[in-house]
């Protein structure tokens, strides 16, 4: 029987699968994809670390200040003091962070720093991370099992006992018993379908198993827009383009916002333009071809590409989008979840550290450094617990009937339509503008189509790779986890953050708290906890 | 806008024609319309849709490329990557030339505490770019015939490693690309024109050769099957 069984392949999966690994655990790292398709490829800016421990408080104080009073202390500063070591661990393994010209790790800064702190490799600190990793992996023997779709936890009073996974190759279910798990499943952000810059894996899964699981949620409301995703296909054109100079335009030429504002303001303020009736652009033709080919090729080759413009000679169409999600599966301090011996690392986890807002570079340090401190509370877990024989084994014949179920069903209504659909209306109604009537009304589509589930199924009948059965269970968590936030945004009365209540613009003492989430009986419900207080 | 795809199921192939009424689509675009609007069953991988993830590379005309980041255009015919297994349509099994990154030991062995400089970190900037698409792979003519050739993308990362400063034992990675990896190579090229990411894996392999010769390896072709089988060159001459 595995100590610990990670789910999700990405930055936080294969940290933590490292790590239990040089503490001599049995291990293995599942994931619906493949490793190097995770979404961790895409993050480009970097990662923070403070060489000079003197300016660790500046990283903590910085951190706290964006969690909009919704980060702990004492997480957010075991995170900034270990940068410099997890730093120190990826450098060891061979991450080629750009340099300086007298060979010290290059360090640049984003928005909301003081410093720049950002260690970075171009613009493909994800991506580099993220392979080093896995080529670390592959030499370390990790066990990998690849495309293997989560289906349900297995949980026995409150205690983990293993999860059931769908072979998605063969179609079959397999149950996988584990002394503990750890999450590292990423975000939720593809709930916004067609306004997200996230890949279309961000589905959630994880959370809405936990959700069904009996687990706790936390903070899902707070959701990351980014203001310059291209207008057609959502694909991010980077921050750096607003660092170097350039200009938000609507189509009379007007600057309507200080375009070095956060993430948050600027993408209201571009998605009030675009409210009454406005184009939005992105103007960096003021920077010249020669500086743009320098310092933001990619930016000009995404253009040309996806959006049909030249940035040299020509205005670039954004609009914002889902880009981050801060809420997730609710974590204690030991970033053990509600649920004992699962826990949860990355994106899918609030661990009380983004709080109401993201710091660029805080994301990729908070999966090195908590997957690390997550497999020592796992290993803990797992090593008291020593073997066991599960108590619940009716899950993988309950997921069997499920299997079979979605075969059969009618399939009358189309699931993709409405996935287009919801991905509408949450952008619409609980985008970067809410109230409580947008919310409720978003909230009763939402369970009018839960409702309309099983008129709905998968022309696709095969047995074989059915990616149109595994697109159709990740429609179906996309939904309980819709269900979830809009619960969350609808209870949070106040604006804090990236949740900015047009109804309730400013923001009471009263919710510096996180918002709890969970399932009883099928009915969702909501609650409000201090931060740090035990889920 | 017509173009053609070959379906693959259960065994059997077939070759379907689509007509969609997207203006300037991506190839990427094209099949989930399909998917969303006519064909369920039709399967591909896709993820990030700016091509980064690596997930989607199939074959349009014979010529690799990723589907997120290919035009489509009139009469086009789209198909499966080469030397990967064919699960369905599109999709294939990466495991195979994902498996040849394991035996070639494409990773760092053994730091060494070092101040890497700009330079330094230059020289393994392009290398490390690779999305490990398997674009490379599938286009290799090597393994046509030799289904064992670790292939373009595992022999350039290796590459990405011996040139690494902080490796501390470059021996070990050269020892691994001796068989079955850079002299097997045709250095045709195919590689380096495929990488959506501008890596020279050929490059790369003729680097890993001078390399080897450093640590006194030789080309086994070049002494069994070449100069000596006409007679080397003759000092008499």
């Amino acid at each position: 029987m595995f100590d610990i069984l990670i789910i999700g392949a990405g930055g936080a999966g294969l940290s933590a699968a490292l790590r239990a690994k040089e503490r001599g655990a049995k291990v293995a790292v599942v994931t619906k994809s493949y490793p190097t398709r995770s979404q961790t490829s895409m993050a480009q800016g970097g990662i923070n670390a403070v060489f000079d421990s003197s300016k660790t408080k500046d990283h903590i104080k910085e951190t706290l200040k964006s969690s909009c009073s919704l980060g702990d202390e004492e997480m957010i500063s075991k995170m900034c003091k270990n940068a410099k070591d997890a730093l120190k661990w990826l450098d060891c393994m061979g991450v080629p962070f750009s340099r300086t010209a007298d060979g010290k790790i290059a360090q640049r800064k984003l928005g909301g720093a003081k410093d720049p702190r950002a260690c970075y490799s171009q613009d493909y600190t994800g991506l580099k991370i993220l392979h080093t990793l896995f080529d670390k992996a592959l030499k370390e023997d990790i066990q990998i099992l690849n495309e293997k779709f989560l289906l349900n936890f297995i949980v026995s009073d409150n205690v983990i006992e293993g999860a059931v996974f769908l072979d998605i190759k063969e179609m079959k279910i397999e149950t996988v018993y584990a002394k503990s798990i750890i999450v590292a499943t990423g975000g939720y952000a593809h709930l916004y379908h067609g306004f997200s810059t996230n890949s279309s894996h961000a589905t959630g899964d994880a959370l809405a198993a936990v959700m069904r699981a009996g687990g706790k949620l936390s903070n899902l409301e707070f959701i990351q827009f980014h203001p310059t995703a291209l207008k057609k296909s959502s694909i991010l054109i980077s921050e750096s383009a607003r660092g170097a100079g350039g200009y938000l335009l609507n189509q009379n030429k007007e600057r309507f916002v200080d375009e070095l504002k956060t993430r948050d303001e600027v993408s209201r303020a571009v998605f009030e333009e675009i409210e009454k009736g406005n184009e939005v652009f992105l103007d960096i033709r003021h920077l010249g071809e020669e500086f743009i080919d320098e310092n933001l090729p990619q930016e000009r080759k995404l253009a040309l590409f996806y959006e049909g413009v030249d940035p040299v000679n020509d205005l670039i169409p954004i609009k914002p989008a889902a880009h981050y999600t801060m809420g997730g599966i609710a974590v204690n301090k030991n970033l053990e979840s509600s649920i004992k011996g699962l826990f949860a690392v990355g994106e899918c986890s609030e661990a009380m550290i983004h709080g109401g807002n993201r710091l660029g570079g805080n994301s990729l340090l908070e999966l090195i450094v908590f997957a690390k401190e997550a497999v020592e509370n796992a290993l803990l877990f797992a090593k008291q617990r020593g073997d066991f024989k599960p108590l619940n084994k009716e899950q993988q014949q309950k997921d069997e009937n499920f299997k079979e179920t979605l075969y059969r069903l009618s399939n009358q209504i189309d699931f993709y339509e409405k996935r287009e659909m919801i991905g509408k209306i949450l952008y619409q109604n609980c985008g970067v503008f809410r109230e409580d009537i947008n919310l409720k009304a978003a909230l009763s589509y939402i369970r009018q189509t839960q409702k309309e589930l099983p008129f709905m199924g998968i022309g696709d009948k095969s047995r074989v790779y059915n990616s149109n059965f595994v697109e159709f269970v990740e429609f179906g968590n996309m939904l309980e986890l819709a269900e979830a936030l809009l619960v969350a945004a609808i209870s949070r009365r106040e604006s804090r953050g990236a949740h900015y209540r047009i109804d309730f613009p400013t923001s009471h003492e009263s919710y510096k708290a996180r918002s709890i989430i969970w399932k009883k009986d099928g009915v969702i419900c909501g609650d409000f906890i201090k931060v740090g207080d035990e889920v | 806008m017509k173009f053609r795809i070959k379906r693959y199921f259960e065994k059997k192939e077939s070759i379907k024609e689509y007509d969609i009424p997207l203006k300037d689509p991506t190839l990427l675009e094209a099949l989930q319309y399909i998917k969303m609007k006519t064909d369920p069953s039709l399967t591909f991988s896709s993820g990030c849709r700016s091509e980064i993830c690596g997930s989607c590379a199939v074959r349009v005309n014979g010529k690799e490329k990723l589907s997120c980041g290919y035009k489509l255009k009139n009469g086009d015919f789209v198909e499966a990557l080469n030397h990967a297994t064919v699960i369905k349509d599109l999709v294939v099994d990466t495991e195979k030339p994902l498996n040849t990154l394991k035996s070639s030991s494409a990773s760092l062995k053994e730091f060494k505490k070092c101040s890497m400089t700009l330079e330094d970190e230059k020289k393994i900037e392009k290398q490390s770019d690779c999305i490990l698409c398997t674009s490379c792979f599938s286009v290799c003519p090597v393994l046509e015939i030799d289904g064992e050739f670790l292939g373009p993308f595992s022999l350039s990362r290796v590459y990405r490693y011996v040139n690494d400063k902080r490796e501390g034992d470059i021996k070990e990675k050269i020892d691994t690309v001796q068989k079955k990896g850079i002299w097997d190579c045709t250095l045709c090229g195919e590689c380096t024109a495929v990488c959506p990411q501008g890596i020279d894996p050929k490059n790369d392999i003729l680097m890993l050769r001078v390399k080897s010769s450093e640590f006194g390896y030789s080309d086994p072709n070049f002494i069994s099957g070449g100069f000596g089988d006409f007679g080397g060159f003759n000092p008499d001459f």
